[in-house]
């Protein structure tokens, strides 16, 4: 292709971005298709991986194919392994892809679809995919070095230990808040709860195959186990249809919180191979499958967004979560757009296995731009639900009642429409006794999803069938990260523990393993049970907590970015990562100070433990409060969630300070920039 | 082409869209492990299997940066 051509070409895809967003942030008409918002991403995507990575590949780190990889050098069979670059893409897309960009964006869902997809597409070619690509090429030039380590070797001790003790605080709530949208996804829905526990029984049933029966044989294995998960779907309708069985599995919030508790605590002390790692082969498989089914629904069906651009619940006043539009939207949509934890994948397991330098750049910024089009995906299927039937499923019972004629209701006051009818046959046609108040992001995107599935594969027939697949596979996803999240916390408590008792870091010691799983597991439960009895609805405290925190992780790893560039000679191109750290700086400190300090009882936690506190001083009770008991409970966890927020921002001061200290000693000459690289090597020529 | 020489093309490629598959799921890799055991160390004895796919797994579910949210 000549070179005119090739710049024609980019020239034209460059128009049609500017173009879509143009149409998406300038169409004030009824509702705009999702095509346009496809259009501005996947343009986008390919003028920021075209360009901007190419920049940052070729005059950041000037990879060089040449240079021998940890892989090649260190190759021991097991964790180093030269792998073929498109295999690596895949192992790292399906690690880095979860529940968060489907939930997050569906419940950003509530500002309209413009602050979403600004936010998405933006900020994955800035900053998320920037983060990615920096921190693999940075351990891979480091020996596939964890970036804690480099946290401490590159910015100092401090910076070290706080992005330690920060990783396991981020474990925590991550793992109380996936909780939390798996159990508001089958509170009260039998045929959910059914289908979700078989498959736990389904999962052990392929540990036991691939131990004994057929050793080794995943795919078989995994075969069966997808046969056995639609069973799975089929058997849950089953069970819904039968009396007895329909009434022993309608649980309520509290009793399915205890039962997850005791489920993650199970797989914590159980052997991998019975539980998590059959698990975890399946929910890989149906991850990827659902992401292109999703991708292929979404291509066929171009749904209409019937949400507007923009709601009036910028303004903070919004039922599905409070605050607004700066900064909880940056806040809400983590994953998708920058995901601090994909830090933790690109220097865990990624690094070792490259098989050049140069993959760095398709298998860190292209995964992210990928998983960033997934988020784009679950925007547009929430966002092509009419907006009463969203704001039903997602408002909590504090905000619209608890029938469908109180929801119509406030859905009405909000200047929407919701027919009360129609929302109970809804209801009737997945399958579940009720859609109100279902919050979490989950019932709503399974719904969506439902709905483009439905009409671009089949017929509305098959709607509660699509709808329970899709609730099945987001609490798949979500329970498979519950359970290893809740082993990987056992073993980060226990090697901090060691320190300060030296038999409780003993991997091998049962009672140590026992206490430490129960420990971990306390700690996320105590916030995934004070999120279900939450009367605001637990999601409003514990997501954007989340969000400050996943960013909070963002920050440190674009602080070790930073300071790797700027100890490289590199510092004229240290805005790469500047800009999305300054950003994030700005939003998760003033997310945090709006959740701390902010007047409004919906928002802030110190003035809702106000509130409480002076209805009970009046011999009051809150609404949804039974006992004074519960109240004061209430009162506490507002204070441990303050608390828990000032956590994490003191850690994006103290990390923030150490680094800038680090970068102006180097910048001033006061202390040698020295790199922490392993010494080049040139790749081995085969037959030499 | 005849028949057999059909199924063994097939069953090749399918074998090698196994191993991709396998691959990206995080499946160990027991028969390159053996391969490399045998050619760099081949003064050690080389793991069962079975003791390869435990030790790969629970090394996989000890420290964060294997999966995300």
């Amino acid at each position: 292709m000549s070179k005119l051509t090739r710049f024609g070409i980019w020239v034209v895809i460059a128009v049609l971005a500017a173009a879509a967003f143009a149409k998406i942030a300038l169409d004030h008409g009824e509702s705009i298709n999702a095509a346009w918002l496809l259009t501005a991403a996947v343009c986008s995507y390919a003028i920021a991986y075209r360009f901007y990575s190419k920049m940052i590949a070729a005059k950041v780190f000037a990879l060089d194919a040449s240079r021998a990889t940890p892989a090649v050098r260190l190759d021991d069979g097991r964790d180093f392994v030269p792998t073929n670059k498109w295999i690596v893409f895949g192992h790292h897309f399906a690690a880095i892809a979860g529940p968060g960009p489907l939930v997050g964006p569906t419940l950003a869902a509530q500002f309209g679809y413009l602050p979403g997809i600004i936010w998405i597409v933006v900020g994955v070619a800035l900053g998320g995919a920037v983060q990615d690509f920096v921190i693999l090429a940075s351990s891979v030039r480091r020996n596939g070095k964890s970036l804690g380590q480099m946290a401490r070797e590159e910015v100092g001790p401090v910076a070290g230990i706080t992005a330690l003790v920060a990783v396991l605080g981020i474990m925590i709530v991550l793992l109380a808040v996936l909780a939390l949208v798996v159990v508001n996804a089958l509170k009260s829905s039998p045929w959910g709860t059914v289908t979700i526990a078989l498959t736990i029984p389904i999962a052990m049933l392929l540990g036991i195959y691939l131990r004994w029966i057929r050793p080794g044989r995943v795919l078989e294995a995994s075969a069966i186990g997808i046969a056995l998960l639609i069973f799975a779907l089929y058997a849950g309708q089953w069970a819904a249809a039968q009396p007895t069985l329909a009434a022993a599995f309608t649980l309520s919030g509290t009793t399915l919180a205890i039962t997850i508790m005791i489920y993650a605590f199970a797989a914590s002390v159980l052997p991998v191979w019975l539980l998590l790692a059959p698990r975890d082969y399946l929910s890989a498989f149906v991850k990827i499958a659902v992401v292109l089914a999703l991708a292929a629904g979404i291509l066929i069906a171009l749904p209409p967004l019937h949400m507007p651009a923009l709601t009036q619940f910028t303004d903070g006043s919004g039922p599905v979560f409070a605050g607004k539009v700066f900064p909880f939207a940056f806040i809400t949509i983590a994953c998708g757009a920058i995901s601090g934890f994909h830090a933790l994948v690109s220097s865990g397991t990624t690094p070792k296995m490259l098989e050049r330098e140069t993959d760095a750049r398709m298998i860190g910024y292209g995964s992210m731009l990928m998983e960033s089009f997934v988020a784009v995906m679950a925007l547009i299927a929430a966002c092509a639900l009419t907006p009463g039937v969203y704001f039903a499923i997602n408002a909590p019972a504090s905000a619209i009642g608890t029938t469908a004629a109180s929801a119509a209701q406030a859905v009405r006051q909000w200047g929407f429409t919701l027919d009360p009818t129609q929302m109970q046959q809804l209801a009737q046609e997945v399958g579940e006794k009720t859609l109100l108040s279902r919050t979490g992001g989950a019932p709503s995107l399974a719904l969506g999803m439902a709905q483009l599935f439905s009409s671009a594969f089949s017929g509305s027939a098959a709607l509660a069938i699509w709808y329970h697949f899709a609730i099945m596979f987001e609490a798949l996803f979500i329970l498979t990260t519950l359970d290893a999240g809740t082993r990987v916390g056992r073993f980060m408590l226990q090697d901090l523990g060691r320190h300060v008792w030296e038999p409780f870091g003993r991997v091998s010691w049962y009672p140590a393993v026992v206490l430490s799983s129960a420990l971990i597991v306390a700690m996320w439960g105590h916030f995934l049970y004070q999120g279900v009895i939450d009367p605001l609805g637990g999601i409003n405290s514990l997501w954007p907590l989340f969000g400050i925190s996943n960013q909070l992780l963002a920050a440190v790893a674009l602080c070790v970015g930073t300071t790797v560039f700027i100890k490289m000679g590199k510092a004229r191109y240290a805005y790469v990562t500047l800009l999305p750290l300054a950003w994030l700086t700005i939003v998760t400190m003033s997310a945090g100070w709006e959740k701390m300090f902010s007047p409004e009882a919906k928002l802030g936690f110190i003035a809702h433990a106000h509130v409480v506190e002076g209805q009970l001083a009046a011999g009051a009770l809150p609404a949804a409060i039974k006992s004074v008991a519960d109240a004061r409970r209430l009162i506490f966890n507002d204070y441990l969630d303050a608390a828990v927020t000032a956590f994490f921002m003191v850690s994006v001061v103290v990390i923030l300070a150490d680094s800038i200290r680090e970068w102006t000693s180097v910048l001033r000459g006061r202390k040698p920039a020295v790199s922490t690289e392993a010494p080049f090597e040139v790749v081995p020529v085969p037959g030499d | 082409m005849t028949t057999t020489q059909v199924i063994r093309l097939t069953r090749n490629r399918l074998d090698r869209i196994a191993t991709v598959v396998r691959r990206i799921i995080g499946v160990p890799d027991y028969d390159r492990y053996v391969a490399h055991a045998r050619r760099c160390h081949p003064d050690q004895p080389v793991l069962s299997r079975d003791e390869f796919t435990r030790q790969r797994m629970v090394e996989r579910y000890s420290k964060p940066g294997a999966r995300c949210c």
